[in-house]
């Protein structure tokens, strides 16, 4: 009698366990359930999941791109004199950093892919400064211009600004503010990536009361494919109610987990994502004068 | 980690009594199962169903004849803003693909789950905050909006009510819709079982890969205009507000070049089912099965082109009027194809009128109606004719309630059984369905008419030449009322007392059809090899 349980739960480790409990009836073999523990993580369609949702964050910076275009075409002359006033040094750092970042994150994953989490981590742990290192350039350069009166309502606006000028000081904080967030949101993301791929993460797998019932008796025993015995352990007595069998995984080096790249690779689309946008942000708000 | 554990016995346990971690109303909120999520969608979508069509039922019971009858103008304003931005965003866009497409779409295609089952779960809490910020805009702040659904600027910006929460209500709901479509096409692209082609799939899958894409595509562009009317009303920015030289067109450009698309997401899962449905009651193959599946991408495609035609008398250009125009009518074409293919699919079927088939042949005649008043109105001088009248709520109700209603009460007919294993009082169902039926046409027809006379929309006071159409369409409601209680009413007592439902009552060919009912926790007991088409009903029984 055997009966084959597939159980759908990733496994962080490279290759599959096999754990065979045998029981006894009256010094008799009865039989042997296998639990075949099936790997089951999709790189590609964990690659199509965010690339799909990139493009919708591409398409939400689109719609303001989409304003951006307009009121260029309909107030060229406002725009390119409301341009002077925005700090082209403070906005050529900020373009730096975020490169630089994009850089440090491509090395975070190249590191992981060639095992090696400690490269990894330091590279993360650069990358996610150098993002704090942005939002707080910003910080000066928005309260620069909150100082002078230029904010979106202001009265210095609306008393000697005109239209043009007033919607590109609005588009601007509107589109720098909105990249920003997602500079903030990037940042949570890179930091529960640094606890993520640094873990160790257990697998747990219980057994049902009913089917405790049943192995009464009998002896927990885990061996390999090969049937190697890897540990014996205890007779299961009358007073358990439920079993559950926990794995720890201290992956090592060698042992590094397919998954948690993946899960960086995706992070760090993201990151590189948010850097793109701001590619595109800079000259059309500093450069284009 | 326990409910990873499936443990096989002889009889399958089916994912309603499969324990997990957490029992109780825990089992339920935080599964990543996507049938228990199905359910909540359905659950959560009926009630809020509920809350706007008692709007709906007070706003017709206001206009049963000129004059103040039962509540205040402002009132009434923001009972229309608020019966629509219910039904559109919290009850419409995710009624089938949120609720069945959750249920069936992984079975259909012999998955165990969807792709990514914590997103999915993520979705609907999203939903659910999304409905409870909707609610709680009623009751706080100053007065619950009163813009109408569309949140149309300067309007929106500068009225005194409750919008900002309303359209962050709606942002979130946006997003909710957006992690659904991620999750159907990667499920699609990734997860389905051995043999399962392209053209194996069943329709209902092409309906809801189409849909998907929509969401992927257009839902963004609303996000970001909300957020814009919101930045609006916080600080000012200026961008929609004419005095500081913003563009109140632009505003209605990029909400349309979501919300047209978004009319094909309400309708395309609800064309899917009606392919399910019609072959399975007809006890024949569909007619055209790829020209259907194409028809859904060609909807999709062009449909996300045809946005202009909501602003023809708004002041674009006359040039963007023609090509919208034109579009408008191409639209039209995947749209018959697919009727044209249910009618021959019936011909010289043999028909069985179960109550799913006649919401299935109510959908085809009432769409048919809809779409057709639809392409009245993409005639630009017969738009301007009926432009902002009562004319285009009929339409709209007939495609949006006509179509897309009635196919969820026909999905929901239809999967019942196998979703909950209980089977309701068919007798009671076709009244129901009468009903549903003649009331609806009582209650939208005379409004297409009054229209046609001049009777504009939204207006809270009429003259009195519009007394009698207003008098037979508010008597329509309550026939609508009524049927919609005897539906939840039979399907209620089903799910306590009902009998016992076998695994293929209908005869389906489908692979939701070759599971135990309700399916165990995994839906198969193996994964299932395809080797036959979905509409094969070749050695079927029902069972």
């Amino acid at each position: 009698m055997t009966d084959f349980l597939s159980l759908q739960r990733s496994i962080p480790l490279t290759k599959s366990i096999a754990i065979r409990k045998t029981w006894r009836r009256s010094l008799q073999m009865v039989g042997t359930t296998e639990f075949a523990v099936a790997k089951h993580s999709d790189y590609t369609g964990a690659k199509i999941g965010m690339w799909l949702f990139l493009f919708t964050e591409l398409l939400l910076f689109g719609g303001m791109f989409v304003l951006y275009s307009v009121y260029r075409y309909k107030y060229a002359h406002d725009f390119h004199i409301a341009a002077y006033e925005l700090n082209q040094l403070m906005g050529a750092i900020n373009t730096v950093i975020l490169l630089t970042s994009s850089l440090t994150m491509a090395l975070s994953i190249a590191a992981l892919q060639r095992a090696n989490r400690k490269l990894s981590n330091i590279f993360l742990i650069i990358t996610i400064v150098l993002g704090v290192l942005f939002l707080v350039n910003k910080y000066f350069e928005w309260s620069a211009k909150i100082e002078h009166g230029i904010y979106p309502n202001s009265p210095l606006l609306a008393r000697s600004f005109n239209n043009g000028e007033t919607l590109f000081f609005g588009l601007y904080y509107a589109m720098t503010g909105l990249h920003g967030l997602h500079v903030v949101i990037g940042i949570g993301i890179l930091t529960f990536m640094l606890y993520f791929i640094n873990r160790q993460p257990t697998t747990q797998f219980a057994i049902e009361p009913a089917q405790v019932d049943e192995l009464r008796g009998s002896q927990l025993k885990i061996e390999d494919r090969q049937g190697r015995k890897l540990w014996d352990g205890a007779t299961i007595g009358n007073s358990v109610r439920r079993i559950s069998i926990t794995f720890k995984h201290y992956a090592t080096d060698e042992t590094f987990d397919r998954t948690n790249i993946t899960k960086l690779e995706n992070s760090g689309l993201y990151w590189h994502l948010v850097d793109i946008i701001w590619i595109f942000l800079f000259p059309l708000f500093y450069l284009i004068t | 980690m326990a409910h990873d554990a499936a443990i096989a016995t002889t009889h399958p346990v089916s994912f309603l009594e499969e324990r997990g971690r957490f029992t109780g109303i825990l089992s339920w909120i935080f599964s990543t199962d996507h049938k228990r999520i199905g359910i909540l969608y359905l659950f959560s979508m009926l009630a809020m169903f509920l809350v706007g069509a008692t709007f709906a039922f007070l706003m017709r019971l206001e206009l049963i004849a000129p004059g103040k009858t039962i509540i205040e103008p402002q009132t009434y304003n923001s009972f229309f803003t608020l019966h629509g931005v219910i039904m559109i965003f919290l009850f419409i866009i995710p009624s089938i693909p949120a609720a069945f497409g959750n249920f069936f779409l992984p079975i259909q295609i012999g998955a165990k789950d969807v792709a990514f089952p914590r997103l999915n779960l993520l979705s609907w809490w999203l939903y659910i905050s999304g409905a409870a910020l909707a609610i709680y805009s009623l009751v706080s702040g100053a007065a619950p909006a009163d813009t109408g659904w569309t949140f149309y600027a300067p309007y929106s910006i500068r009225t005194g009510t409750n919008v900002s929460l309303t359209v962050f209500a709606a942002f979130v709901l946006g997003f909710s819709s957006i992690l659904t479509g991620v999750n159907f096409i990667t499920t699609i692209h990734r997860m389905r079982a051995p043999g399962m082609g392209w053209f194996k799939m069943p329709l209902f899958q092409w309906a809801l890969y189409a849909t998907g894409w929509i969401q992927i595509i257009a839902t963004p562009i609303v996000g970001i205009t909300l957020l814009l009317v919101i930045f609006e009303r916080a600080f000012g920015i200026g961008v929609f507000d004419p005095t500081k030289g913003g563009d109140p067109i632009l505003y209605q450009h990029l909400f349309w070049i979501y919300s047209h698309p978004a009319v094909y997401i309400m309708i395309l899962p609800g064309m899917g089912v009606i392919s399910e449905m019609i072959p399975v009651f007809a006890r024949r193959t569909i007619f055209g099965y790829k020209f259907i599946a194409f028809s859904s991408l060609a909807i999709a495609f062009f449909g996300s082109l045809v946005w202009g035609h909501h602003m023809f008398v708004s002041g674009q250009s006359y040039t963007a009027d023609v090509v919208f125009s034109l579009l408008t009518f191409l639209v039209a074409i995947p749209s018959a194809i697919k009727v044209f293919n249910w009618v021959a699919t019936l011909y010289k079927g043999s028909i069985e009128l179960e109550s799913p088939m006649l919401f299935s042949l109510a959908f085809i005649f009432l769409f048919s109606i809809g779409g057709l008043t639809g392409l009245m109105q993409g005639a630009l001088a017969v738009n301007v004719h009926i432009h902002d009248t009562s004319f285009i709520v009929g339409h709209f109700h007939y495609v949006m309630f006509g179509g897309t209603g009635f196919a969820f009460f026909g999905a929901l007919h239809y999967w019942f059984p196998k979703m909950f294993g209980k089977m309701y009082n068919r007798k009671l169902a076709k009244i129901a369905w009468g009903f549903m039926f003649v009331g609806f046409n009582t209650l939208y027809f005379p409004l297409l008419v009054i229209g046609w006379m001049g009777m504009p929309r939204r207006y809270y006071d009429y003259l009195p030449q519009f007394h009698t159409g207003h008098l037979i369409s508010t008597i329509g409601s309550w026939i609508l009322i009524t049927g919609i209680l005897l539906v939840l009413y039979n399907l209620g007592r089903a799910l306590i007392k009902g009998e016992k439902a076998g695994q293929n009552p209908w005869g389906g060919a489908t692979l939701e059809w070759q599971t135990s009912t309700p399916p165990p926790l995994e839906n198969f007991e193996k994964i299932p090899e395809v080797n036959r088409d979905p509409y094969d009903f070749r050695g079927i029984a029902v069972q």
